[in-house]
């Protein structure tokens, strides 16, 4: 009695797996169909086959690898310098109405500036070496990890601190075991919110001035109009934050195994 | 040697895991309860209290309070919400400071919070992100593991140790705040109405847990309850808080073990403390 029910499910979910991807490889296939019988220009959209090709040959000689990694490298840094800045603020507004006062008005003014919209700044003061576009991206996952880690702790049950008072914790214990835990779900979505933005402020300033990377290797195509090389730098780009995104969501899985909506068991449950 | 021993067992057997275990749990319950009886001991500290007052703005919640509370005495506390129940234990916890007037513990004036005097509030408030044992051993004293394992196993939740608080019940994420109170071993014990939103079944359960507790290890107790019955069948002595002050102190010197309403002399008491609330 117990099997059968399971087989159904095993067979149902076999049966939307394929569900979902026959849009996506319908698409793929009409894709391939209008290049190759020459009603889609290869010079406007590659297709799918001449993606893949360039993706083998660009894996093949290395140049792909090569600018992936230079990529990552200049998001990690802006982000560790950026996300570190909002990180340790949002703490320190968190727990001190002093540094709140402060910083907090002011972040929430310049919050609202698109940090975009100060490249042309930032070229004239770093040019286009490597700093500017690490400066951008610091600049650009700052804010979330701010907003949301000074949220985070504010939010704190106020009983569980007062819980944790009459129980004898100092400040410092008050703070690892009460406030930082009881602020990190907040302090993740803020990383996830960094996250985005980090990918995002890369690929414009990449496609804006560099000579290297993935924005440099598709504007670089573009001049030549490898349409299919375009378009790789597009996908990688979005296997990139893919990729960002599953990392943070298995540490919010571990770190935040306490937490009843985050079990990875329980949305499995939950969901099917 | 052997007697530490035994006890432990009985008060395993005792522990009331299963809800509805019955007569025979309770049985073993009373057994060690009539045990103890002869050698109680008294570890608490005496808490007094001289001319407290407390006010909010203007709204004056607590006057000229004076009370003594010997060193081991289980004293139970009711009256209407808002009389000002919660307020006094949190004077005495040392959360908030009196407008005016003097708390002494063990003798020594309360100015802060207090090592030796442990709260239970009305909700369990563990930390949702440590384990039950972490819980319990909250204070990370040296050799925590081993003192909040054997406090656990106190309330009968030593199989618990490393499941989320999440996934306790109310009654039992209240026995782990129970647990949590007892493993630093506390000379006076606060408890705001911690039974409050258990059924009655689990209630019961916890009042027989925490008479065993007490009795073992005779610290002072401070019980604020809502009903007449509970405190009637916990506490040696009723205190009831009306206007801000004391409007009746009265002794309850049934035998132990008690059973809730069980006998009239029980009935007549709340009858008295009701009439005064
Ligand atoms: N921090 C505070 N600020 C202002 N007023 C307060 C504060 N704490 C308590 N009060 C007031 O003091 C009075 C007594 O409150 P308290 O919490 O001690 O009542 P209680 O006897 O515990 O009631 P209950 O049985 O409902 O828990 C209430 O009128 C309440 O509004
Ligand atoms: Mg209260």
């Amino acid at each position: 009695m117990a099997v059968r029910p399971q087989h159904k499910n095993r067979g149902a979910a076999a049966l939307q797996f394929l569900a979902s991807w026959a849009l996506p490889l319908g698409i793929l296939v009409l894709w391939e169909i209008a290049s190759r019988s020459g009603v889609l220009s290869t010079r406007l959209l590659p297709a799918p086959s001449a993606v893949a090709a360039a993706f083998w040959e660009s894996l093949r000689n290395g140049t792909l690898l090569t600018h992936a990694a230079i990529s990552t490298e200049r998001a990690l840094k802006g982000l560790i310098i950026g996300g570190g800045i909002g990180f340790a603020l949002g703490i320190l507004a968190g727990i001190s109405r002093l540094v709140e006062t402060v910083f907090d008005s002011s972040m929430q003014m310049l919050r609202n500036v698109p940090h975009l919209a100060i490249i042309p700044l930032v070229i004239l003061w770093f040019g286009i070496g490597e700093e500017a576009k690490i400066f951008l991206v610091a600049i650009g996952t700052a804010f979330p990890l701010y907003l949301n880690t000074f949220h985070g702790i504010r939010t704190i049950d106020v009983r569980l601190i007062e819980m944790a008072r009459v129980y004898g914790l100092g400040r410092l214990a008050l703070f690892w075991r009460v406030i930082l835990p009881g602020a990190l779900p907040s302090v993740l979505v803020g990383l996830r919110f960094s996250l985005g933005i980090m990918w995002l402020t890369l690929i414009v300033a990449e496609t804006i001035s560099a000579s290297s990377g993935i924005g440099y290797m598709t504007m670089n195509a573009r001049e030549f109009l490898q349409t299919d090389i375009v378009v790789l730098g597009i996908i990688v780009y979005a296997l990139l934050g893919k990729l960002a995104d599953t990392i943070t969501r298995l540490i919010e899985a571990r770190a935040l195994a306490w937490h009843p909506a985050y079990r990875l068991n329980a949305t499995r449950e939950a969901t099917s | 040697m052997s007697e530490p021993a035994s006890d432990l067992r009985l008060r395993k057997r005792a522990s009331l895991q299963q809800a509805g275990a019955g007569e025979t749990q309770l049985n073993v319950v009373q057994e060690l309860i009539h045990r103890k009886q002869e050698e109680r001991p008294v570890n608490g500290h005496a808490v007094l209290l001289n001319g407290l007052s407390k006010s909010f703005g203007d709204r004056r919640v607590l006057s000229e309070l004076d009370l003594e509370i010997p060193a081991g005495q289980l004293l139970a506390i009711v009256g209407r919400s808002g009389c000002g129940k919660s307020t006094l234990l949190r004077l005495i916890a040392g959360l908030d400071r009196p407008t005016s007037g003097k708390i002494s513990v063990a003798g020594t004036d309360v100015e802060s919070l207090q090592s030796n005097v442990r709260l239970l509030f009305q909700d369990a408030r563990l930390l949702p992100w440590h384990r039950v044992l972490g819980n319990v051993g909250i204070a990370r004293t040296k050799g925590w593991r081993e003192t909040a394992a054997a406090a656990l196993a106190d309330v009968g939740l030593a199989d618990r140790a490393n499941d989320w608080p999440a996934v306790l019940s109310g009654g039992q994420a209240q026995r782990v705040a129970l647990a949590r109170a007892l493993v630093s071993r506390p000379s006076v014990l606060l408890l705001d109405e911690p039974f409050g939103a258990l059924d009655a079944l689990t209630r019961m359960e916890m009042h027989r847990l925490l008479e065993c507790i007490w009795r073992e290890h005779g610290f002072t107790t401070v019980l604020i309850t809502h009903d007449v019955a509970e405190a009637v069948a916990l506490a040696d002595r009723v205190i009831v808080l009306r206007d801000g002050g004391i409007a009746l102190d009265m002794p309850i010197d049934l035998p132990r073990p008690r059973r809730e309403a069980a006998d009239t002399s029980a009935v007549a008491l709340q009858a008295r403390i009701l009439d005064e609330v």
